[in-house]
């Protein structure tokens, strides 16, 4: 195998429920490599199996069939760190902002043997220091509930990356949040990768999101879920806004969504699409 | 703030209205101190009394107190096995149910019959009597806790520990501060039913003993004395639960640290 995949995917399938007769197949047959240091984004329609492949990665449910590899091992076998985002940020309300973020530095080895030493001086300047790259400065001795939803999620951006992780998931992380804010955060986002280099896993629903942000995108359908097409985004880093006013930008947006509007119609029983339709 | 005031205040008033108004129809349709004292009698009672009154009192306090801190204990204790493993909840819960739906009177006399009469009936009764809404609350809060918020645990390869003690614990503890509030006057109950039934101190064979002798302004000194325990004991965990769970109820003095 390449040395340079981070993770692979090999023949995988996901089924779901107890029984053949009740079962879904979530994930069917997917083989995926994702290089060291790549930003991937997952789009499809729902029920496609993009969070399965994110929970699979992180090693939060297990293979049915197939094999998953992260950093060249089989999972589970090497210790690699993960961080992961998901559409709600997941905060614990009963802990300060920076509390929430300094949470993985307090499980995740080598982190977790100097966290009692280190959590008023080290790890708290870092946790203040990653919250100013977000626009929280000064937030961190407040209480999730005192926070905006956007504020809320780049909180939990910085509880993915605190710990310098290897690997970073993200299940439609800005998906909850109003244009302008999402915009900003995709901005950050960027920078936060451009200086980190983590391998990204984004998925996401909105192509434009996943075109500013990642290096390749992947379209999956849906029952059995697969993936489809795998495109480079061949667009120069640091990516802006006007990018996405690009026509060479336009026509792989305009190309991704054709190809999802497509599987989505095959897949869609006809007497739900009307009903669909008619909501 | 004048509004917070002003709904104690008029608390407070509803309260002393309360009483006069009993007073006043004591007095009006001349009812008996042995059909109904009136509150001036009762405090009076109370006053006079107060030395005789004063070990019983202490000995009521004294086996709920013992009583609800073992329950506590053996609840938490109890609740976070069956709220953690699904196996112990699926086996343990219908045996939970019928034995908390045991009225509790109905346990004293087998007690009486093990353990003999006095202290050591009385705090077991407060015991078992408490225990439950502390192992159903404990139970229901760590089994409701988020999958997403254990995802993120499980993501950072997180033991079951560390998921128990930095989520499911911390997660549960409004859920355990509500049914300790519960817990405390459920475990005054279980003391004075043991006291009236099988005991020779404590409010409930006062009260016992108070009614055999007909002596009703002593009765009422007794429930008197059980209720300002039970608002002051109820009263204390208020204030901890707020200290400690601000945060579930979004208290602004929690958020500034006090």
């Amino acid at each position: 195998m390449n040395d340079d995949d981070f993770v692979r995917l090999e023949n995988v399938a996901v089924t779901y429920g107890r029984d053949a007769a009740h079962s879904v197949a979530a994930l069917d047959d997917t083989s995926l490599r994702i290089g060291r240091g790549d930003f991937i984004a997952l789009v499809g329609p729902s029920g496609c199996g993009k969070s399965t492949i994110l929970k699979l990665v992180g090693g939060l449910i297990p293979a049915t069939r197939g094999y998953v590899y992260v950093a060249g091992r089989e999972l589970g076998a090497e210790p690699v760190r993960i961080g992961v985002a998901f559409q709600n940020p997941t905060l614990l309300p009963w802990l300060r902002i920076r509390d929430n973020v300094m949470l993985p530095l307090k499980i995740v080895p080598p982190f977790r043997a100097d966290y009692r030493a280190k959590k008023n001086s080290e790890f708290r300047d870092r946790a203040d220091a990653l919250l100013a790259q977000v626009g929280l400065a000064g937030f961190g001795d407040k209480y999730p509930w005192q926070l905006s939803g956007g504020m809320m999620q780049r909180a939990s951006l910085c509880r993915a990356l605190i710990h310098d992780p290897q690997l970073l998931l993200l299940d439609e992380p800005f998906g909850a949040l109003d244009q302008f804010t999402r915009e900003e955060l995709w901005a950050i986002m960027q920078e936060l990768w451009i200086a980190r280099k983590p391998t990204v896993i984004l998925v996401t629903h909105d192509l434009r999101e996943a075109g500013y942000l990642a290096n390749r995108i992947a379209v999956m359908r849906a029952r059995p879920g697969r993936i489809i097409d795998d495109s480079v985004v061949p667009f120069a880093r640091p990516r802006t806004m006007n990018m996405i006013y690009d026509p060479a930008f336009v026509t792989l947006t305009q190309r991704l969504r054709e190809l999802i509007v497509e599987v989505r119609g095959d897949n869609v029983p006809r007497t739900r699409a009307t009903t669909e339709a008619a909501a | 703030m004048s509004s917070e005031l002003g709904r104690k205040f008029a608390s407070a008033a509803f309260i002393v209205g309360l009483f006069l108004l009993w007073e006043i129809l004591c007095i009006a349709f001349h009812v008996s101190d042995v059909i109904l004292p009136r509150p001036s009698q009762v405090f009076v009672t109370l006053w006079q009394r107060a030395p005789a009154l004063w070990p019983h009192t202490l000995q009521t306090l004294y086996t709920t107190l013992v009583g609800f801190a073992l329950g506590v204990v053996i609840g938490v204790f109890i609740g976070v096995i069956i709220g953690w493993s699904k196996l112990a909840y699926d086996v343990a819960y219908p045996l939970l149910i019928g034995f908390s739906s045991v009225p509790k009177v109905a346990v004293v006399p087998i007690l009486v019959l093990y353990l003999g009469s006095g202290t050591v009936p009385a705090i077991i009764t407060a015991l078992i009597t408490c225990l439950f809404p502390v192992v159903v609350n404990v139970a229901t809060g760590l089994a409701t806790t988020e999958p997403e918020l254990e995802d993120v645990m499980k993501a950072l390869k997180a033991t079951k520990f560390d998921i128990l003690w930095n989520v499911g614990l911390p997660r549960t503890m409004p859920y355990f501060f509500a049914s300790l509030k519960v817990a405390i006057t459920l475990a005054f109950v279980g003391s004075v039913i043991s006291e009236t039934v099988a005991s020779n101190r404590g409010i409930g064979t006062l009260m016992m003993i108070a009614s055999a002798n007909f002596d009703v302004p002593l009765v009422f000194a007794g429930v008197f004395i059980l209720a300002a325990l039970g608002v002051a004991l109820y009263a204390i965990f208020s204030l901890v639960e707020g200290r400690v769970t601000g945060w579930a109820h979004r208290k602004t003095e929690f958020a500034m640290g006090a």
